[in-house]
Formats: structure tokens, sequence, C-alpha cells
């Protein structure tokens, strides 16, 4: 009981002091505080809600407790994290943004392509590709060839329209700039086109870390060895230990951030020249 | 008119190529079980014969595009509409639940980009978990969310619509966050000479400045939302839906099937966001906000 109105009463603290933090204009470092008061109170709200209205674990376990299974169970969580991220999602997606690119720089070659293709790809890019898994874990069988294929397909599309927009982002003068000096076809792609459309790249390049551990995971669904996170998943769910479940959440969770967040220092390395980057500094 | 007429021709001979290439393929991926057919009656195949056992399987590894549509015609006009076996009584569930996903995340998406321009400590604390929220595999949650609310006594379209919600508010929230901020400093100036309160700034300067971001986001949203919708029939069992249909295709390796699913679903996402597309078109014509 008391506990229930303490956290309630931790949740009001903290949004006064983010509300304070909030009119503070000078302090940009407290800017990190918010979030942080604002997950910590979800959490000791869940805990104390689930702890007041004893909630069956087999609805929603307490945050307590999938740290306990989190902690407790890690090789077998590395072991899923090896098949289903490193095996499966990094491969996919290191082909599929690689293919990606190589076509979308024949594409740019050739006005009549991107005429047919383009339209093509845009389409393909609102499809439902997901759907793809079940016929993709029948070519490739049940190991991670398969989901790397599934993930392959669906970061392809993404990647090529946000390339082949990036390509046009160089401008018309500075095209002609290289002409005069004489630049080949391979150094005017080198030294301006490719990294004028760099921050297009990296735009693709983000949208497709969610997509490749979200691709890799469901077509695990369909059909996997018995490792692997969506199979834990699948499995664990419907044996209602729903504290594993929650702690291979959470493993993708943390793999889902850390792979975006390099894909985000990447990018600031790779275009710190970009306004939309100097801006922030 | 040009345009288009520019852009058929191309279209027309890029997809000419991939029906080829899709007749072609179905040959080499169909072969082996052809040849070993074969083998068993054995009988050599000429080309041709290999070409028409390669493209008449039952189950085969690549049906040909003409085996799809046959197949699709098959579970569309030659079903009763209530049956089991009919693609229009699956596309019908799937589009239930993405509709009730989507109308969610779309309300939620415009509550939450509305508080977040108001309110700067919402702006703090919140933004950064939405983002989050993204990075995160959430199609991962989909059988932990249909047992646990189905545990939890809510049964049918609602959990799976709670996914469709998830994926599809994102897109909403950033687009909206985006058009309510999209109003220049003069035009909100303007609005306080007039004494406008601040519901009365978001009602007529705010909310419609943001009409074109929200279309665009809007698309974007409807096929989030059919994604999740699909993901989320995988593990709810007996309920029917597009993607229940691909997945007992593929546990009875019944290859026809989960074509046809897959098509079913890629017209039933190009419907959606055309239709999406017409009423932009319209609201924004009457808005003269674009030609």
């Amino acid at each position: 009981m008391i506990y229930f109105y303490l956290a309630l009463l931790f949740w009001i603290i903290a949004w006064g002091i983010n509300v304070w933090i909030s009119r503070q204009k000078s302090l940009k470092i407290l800017n990190i505080i918010p979030p942080i008061l604002f997950g910590a109170s979800i959490l000791l709200i869940w805990e104390a809600t689930i702890f007041y209205f004893s909630v069956s674990p087999v609805i929603l376990p307490p945050p307590s407790a999938i740290f306990f299974k989190l902690i407790t169970s890690v090789p077998m969580l590395w072991a899923d994290f090896v098949q289903t991220v490193i095996k499966g999602a990094l491969s996919g997606y290191i082909i599929g943004c690689v293919s990606a690119i190589v076509v979308a720089l024949i594409v740019d070659k050739f006005k009549f392509l991107e005429r047919g293709l383009l339209p093509i790809g845009n389409f393909m890019a609102a499809m439902p590709i997901i759907g793809i898994a079940p016929i993709l874990v029948m070519w490739y069988g049940y190991g991670w060839q398969s989901k790397s294929a599934v993930v392959t397909v669906m970061v392809f599309f993404p990647m090529l329209i946000n390339t082949v927009q990036g390509m046009k982002m160089s401008d018309r003068i500075h095209r002609d700039l290289m002409l005069t000096y004489n630049a080949s076809y391979i150094q005017t792609l080198l030294k301006l086109r490719l990294s004028t459309a760099m921050p297009f790249i990296f735009n693709g390049l983000k949208i497709s870390t969610t997509l490749a551990l979200i691709g890799a995971i469901v077509a695990e669904f369909f059909g996997s060895p018995v490792r692997g996170m969506g199979f834990r998943i699948s499995t664990e769910a419907a044996r209602f230990a729903l504290d594993m479940v929650w702690a291979e959440i959470t493993v993708a969770a943390i793999a889902g951030s850390f792979f975006y967040g390099s894909v985000v220092l990447l990018e600031k390395w790779f275009t710190f020249w970009h306004p939309s980057q100097r801006g922030r500094a | 008119m040009s345009k288009d007429a520019n852009r058929f021709f191309p279209i027309l001979s890029i997809v000419t190529l991939i029906v080829l290439f899709w007749y072609g393929f179905s040959v080499v991926l169909n072969a082996p079980w052809a040849y070993d057919q074969a083998k068993r009656q054995s009988i050599t195949l000429t080309l041709p014969e290999l070409v028409n056992k390669t493209w008449s399987q039952k189950r085969p590894k690549l049906p040909t595009p003409h085996q799809v549509a046959s197949e699709m015609w098959d579970t569309t006009v030659n079903q009763k509409i209530s049956s089991k076996r009919s693609l229009v009584f699956h596309a019908w569930i799937t589009f239930s639940e993405t509709m009730l996903g989507f109308i969610m995340g779309m309300g939620l998406g415009i509550a939450l980009a509305i508080a977040i321009v108001h309110n700067r400590a919402t702006a703090l604390s919140v933004m950064p978990w939405i983002i989050t929220s993204q990075t995160i595999p959430i199609l991962a949650l989909a059988p932990m969310i249909i047992v646990g609310l189905g545990s939890a006594g809510f049964s049918g379209l609602l959990p799976i619509a709670i996914i469709s919600m998830y994926l599809s508010f994102f897109p909403v929230v950033v687009g909206m966050v985006k058009g309510l901020k999209s109003p220049e400093q003069l035009e909100i100036d303007q609005m306080k000479t007039w004494s406008a309160t601040g519901p009365q700034v978001l009602l007529k300067l705010r909310l419609p400045k943001s009409m074109p971001y929200l279309f665009t986001s809007l698309k974007l949203a409807m096929a989030a939302s059919l994604v999740g919708a699909i993901v989320g029939e995988l593990p709810s069992g007996g309920g029917g839906g597009l993607g229940f249909r691909m997945l007992s295709g593929s546990t009875f390796g019944n290859t026809l099937q989960i074509w046809s699913g897959l098509f079913s679903a890629a017209i039933l996402a190009a419907a959606l966001i055309a239709i999406i597309g017409f009423l932009q078109k319209i609201v924004l014509n009457k808005m003269s906000l674009e030609p």
C-alpha cells in the first residue's frame, strides 16, 4: 500500500523536477536528466502497481523479476543474441545495405532504370515485406541463413530509395566544377556525389537497424533451431514464462538501441560538415 | 500527363522483366523436384516438358505468377465469403485489426504531439523514450502482448490492434510535432495580437498548418499498422487473418497459400495507402494548401 503511494509521490516529485529543468534555458547539460527520471518513475510505478494490486506474473511480471531473470540466465541470452543479432540480423543488414547502395549507383547511372525501378522500389518499401519470411524460411532452411535473407530483403528497399535520393543532392555547379577538373566518373562519385549523399545514406542505415532486428526475430517465428531470440520469445510466451520473455525483450531493446546508437555515432563522424550535425555541437 | 507517359514505359518494361525472371527462377527452383519425379518414373525430360512440369506443380518451391493468380481467383471468387477458406474472409479480419490499430495509433500520436508541442517538460522527458521505443524490435513483443491480454480476458481484435497501434503512433508523433511547430513566429504573434487562447491557436492555426505533415505520416502509419496486424496474427492461433493464413501455409508446406496471402496483403496495403492519398488530395485541395 505505502509503496504504491511512495511510487506515485516519486513520480510527482520527478515531474516537478522535470518542469523546473525545462524552464532552465542556460544549462543544456541538465537535459539528460528528464528522460532518466521519467523512465525511473515508470519502472517504480510498474513495480508498485504489480505489488499493490497483486497482478499475476502471467499477465505482467514486475521489473525486479525481469532483472533477476536477466542476470541469472546470461549464457542462454548470449547464445540467443549471437544466433539472432550477430548471425541473422547483422549479416543480412550488411548484405542488404551494400547491395542496395550498389544497385542505387547503377540506377543513378541509367535514367531509364530510375524511372522504372524507383516507383517500384517506393511501392515495395510500403509493402508488408515481412510476409516474405515464411517463403524464405522454406527456401533457406531453419538456420540463420534464412533470417539473414529476410533481413536483406527488408532493408533493401528503404536503403535503395534513400541512396538514390541522396545521389541527387549534389549541386549542378559542383558537378560542373568536377568536370572542369577533368575528373573521371569514379572520382566525381567518390569525392563529390557519395559525400553529399551521406546524410541520406545514413538516414537509410538508421531506419534499417530497427527493420533488421524485427526481420530476424519475426523470421524465427516461422521456424528456427532451438536457440534465437524469436524462438525463445514464442516458446516461453506459450509456457507463460513471461519473465524470460521480458528478459529477452530487454536484451533486444538494448541491442536495438546500441545498434542504432552506433550508426548515429558513425553518422556524426562521417557527416560532421552537415548543418544538422553542426547545429547540435 | 506527359510525365505519366514518361514513366509508364520504363515501369512497364521493368515489371515485364521481373515477371520474366520470375518464370525463369521458378523453372530453376522447381527443377530438382521435377527431375526427381521423372527419375522415379524412369523417363527423361525434354526441355519443354521440364518447363511445363515446373510451372504446374502442386507445391512448387516458387509458384509462377499465373498459379498465384489462379489460386487467388479460386479463393476469392469461388468460395463463400464467410468460409474459412476464403481470402476475403481473412483479408477482412486483417483489415479490421489494421484499421482499429491505425485509428488508436493516430489518436495517441496526435495527442502526444499536442502535449509535446505545448509542454516543454513533456517534450524533454517523453520524446527520448518515444524514439527509444522504436529502436526496440517491438514486433518481438507481439506474442507476449497477445498472451498477456488474452489471459486478462481480452481476445479477438484488440490485442492485435494494440501492436498495430504501437507501430503506427510513431510516424504520427514525429510528423505532427513537426507539423504543429510549422507555423512561423509571425503567425503565432498575429494570433496573440488577436488575444487568441491556447486552444484557439491550436485549432485555428497549428492544426490546419499541420495537415500536409499529417497525411504524409498517416501513409507511413498505415503501412506500419498493417505489418503489425500481420505479425500480431502469427502467435494468436486460430483467429484467422492474412498472417495466420501465411503461417498455416508455411506449416503445411502449402506455398500457393503463402504467396496468395502475401499478394493479398500487398494489395490491401496499396489500397489503404491509396485511400489516404485520395483523402489527402481532397482535403489539401479544399484548404488550398496544394495546387
